[in-house]
């Protein structure tokens, strides 16, 4: 079976902008919503098509910037589990 | 003039955290035309407004949104059955529908897939018809005609040669995949039949050889069962409407804009695109629904019940199934099905119940941590 090239998944208009955020700016977001531990923030799954082809690890947080009907832009949390 | 302009879009730059893109953009249209003095007062309005505006923190939302669609739900469910329209296809509408995306069945009941090609295409009719005829799935029994006969345990299949040509497929070709299907070499070739002789010795394995044989396929991409030419609603070309879904296969054709394949069946995006994407296709599908059926859902609400269902990483149904059978209180759960199970279950494994969420809290008789019931008050002591 052909795998798919991550290009068609990451630019399909479905699918939003993730990136991985670096430790400092986690720590940030933890602070700023006063959250204990990363895990409580909703999650993505290893497997994801869109964790592989950004190359993202468990425990890695994404921030998800979607695309919104009602504020234009929306800023989304995912860790990776 | 052009200074001033220049001045005025920082202004409105500053503001980019606290207000919503939308907005900005909103007030960067009347950049030109207003008033420095002016536009300030009218982005601190907006801050004020916007602020009083948000949900408070506490508010059951989703149960705001499980009754701002069940309501306008009801009158759905009155009308959806006999539905009159004219569609190329015949999409299952209306509630049946909103109960499929809300179940994340595995697969709709009628899968359909819009198909969005590439600007040297989609301009030209002909070529998209052609490419259309090239994707439908063509399989045996479309071209052929298969006899079983019991008495001599042999299959033999008819071709009708017109068919054939239509769709562009040699009898060499087809007679090389059927063989591959049946994994044997055809006993006897005709000018339009092949025989078969399996070998079974039962009627009923006969039989399924011949079904297996129907469904090999000659050619175009598997579950594409049809495809419709439409036209775009800008004007702009073509597209196609599918019957069957086969995402990943589709995306791989040269012919296609990739950024623009969608499907209806949630899992399929799930798989391939990812959970964000099946949280898109969500609310864009449970949208469609209640568009078609007229009627206005504040679009927030459907966002909640995306968010939830894709909450975990994988698209949960709401009900015993899914986010429902998966809450974290016993007391919670067997409130809301299967009773005796979940506790007889609690007993058995001696779960401990917090207390935390709204069902046990009512239960107990307690007050409920929703609203102000979230708000615990700490009394802080005077230092001296």
């Amino acid at each position: 079976m052909v795998e798919l090239d991550p290009e068609i998944i990451l630019n399909h208009e479905y699918v939003p902008k993730h990136e991985i955020l670096k430790e400092k700016e986690v720590e940030k977001l933890l602070k700023k919503y006063k959250l204990e531990s990363k895990m409580q923030l909703p999650k993505i799954l290893a497997s994801d098509p869109v964790v592989k082809a950004i190359g993202a690890k468990k425990g890695d947080v994404l921030k998800i910037t979607r695309k919104s009907i009602t504020a234009g832009e929306a800023i989304y949390y995912r860790v990776v589990i | 003039m052009n200074k001033n302009l220049e001045k005025r879009i920082e202004l409105i730059k500053e503001y980019e955290g606290k207000l919503p893109k939308k907005i900005i953009e909103e007030i960067m249209e009347m950049a030109e035309t207003t008033k420095i003095k002016d536009l300030r007062k009218l982005l601190e309005r907006a801050v004020s407004e916007y602020e009083r505006a948000r949900i408070e923190p506490g508010e059951a939302v989703g149960i705001v949104a499980a009754q701002s669609i069940g309501e306008p739900g009801t009158q759905m469910t009155m009308r959806t059955f006999h539905y009159a329209g004219v569609a190329e296809l015949a999409v299952p509408q209306g509630l049946p529908r909103f109960i499929e995306i809300v179940d994340a069945r595995r697969e709709p009941s009628m899968p359909i897939m819009e198909i969005h090609l590439k600007d040297e295409i989609k301009k030209d009719k002909q070529k998209v018809i052609e490419f259309a005829e090239r994707i439908e799935e063509v399989l045996l029994k479309d071209v052929a005609k298969l006899e079983e006969d019991f008495a001599e345990k042999r299959v033999t299949v008819i071709f009708d040669l017109k068919a054939l040509e239509e769709h562009e497929i040699s009898l060499e070709e087809a007679k090389k995949k059927i063989e591959r299907q049946a994994r044997r070499k055809a006993k006897e070739v005709g000018d339009n039949y092949l025989v078969f002789e399996p070998g079974f010795s039962t009627l009923k394995s006969v039989r399924s050889f011949k079904e297996k044989l129907a469904s090999t396929r000659l050619a175009g991409i598997p579950g594409i069962r049809k495809a419709a030419v439409l036209e775009e609603p800008d004007g702009s070309g073509y597209y196609l409407q599918t019957e069957g879904t086969n995402l990943k296969e589709v995306l791989l054709l040269p012919e296609v804009d990739p950024r623009r394949v969608f499907t209806n069946n949630i899992k399929e995006i799930e798989n391939i695109l990812g959970i964000e994407a099946a949280r898109n296709a969500i609310l864009i599908e449970s949208k469609k629904v209640l568009d078609g059926q007229g009627l206005k859902v504040n679009p927030r609400h459907l966002m909640i019940v995306a968010d939830a269902m894709t909450y975990d990483g994988e698209v949960k149904a709401i009900g015993r199934q899914g986010i429902s059978g998966e809450k974290a209180s016993v007391l919670a759960r067997a409130a809301f099905e299967e009773t005796v199970r979940h506790l007889h279950e609690a007993a058995i494994t001696g779960e401990v119940d917090y207390l935390k969420g709204v069902t046990e809290n009512i239960i107990v008789g307690q007050p409920i941590p929703v609203g102000t019931g979230t708000v615990k008050l700490i009394m802080k002591l005077e230092e001296d």
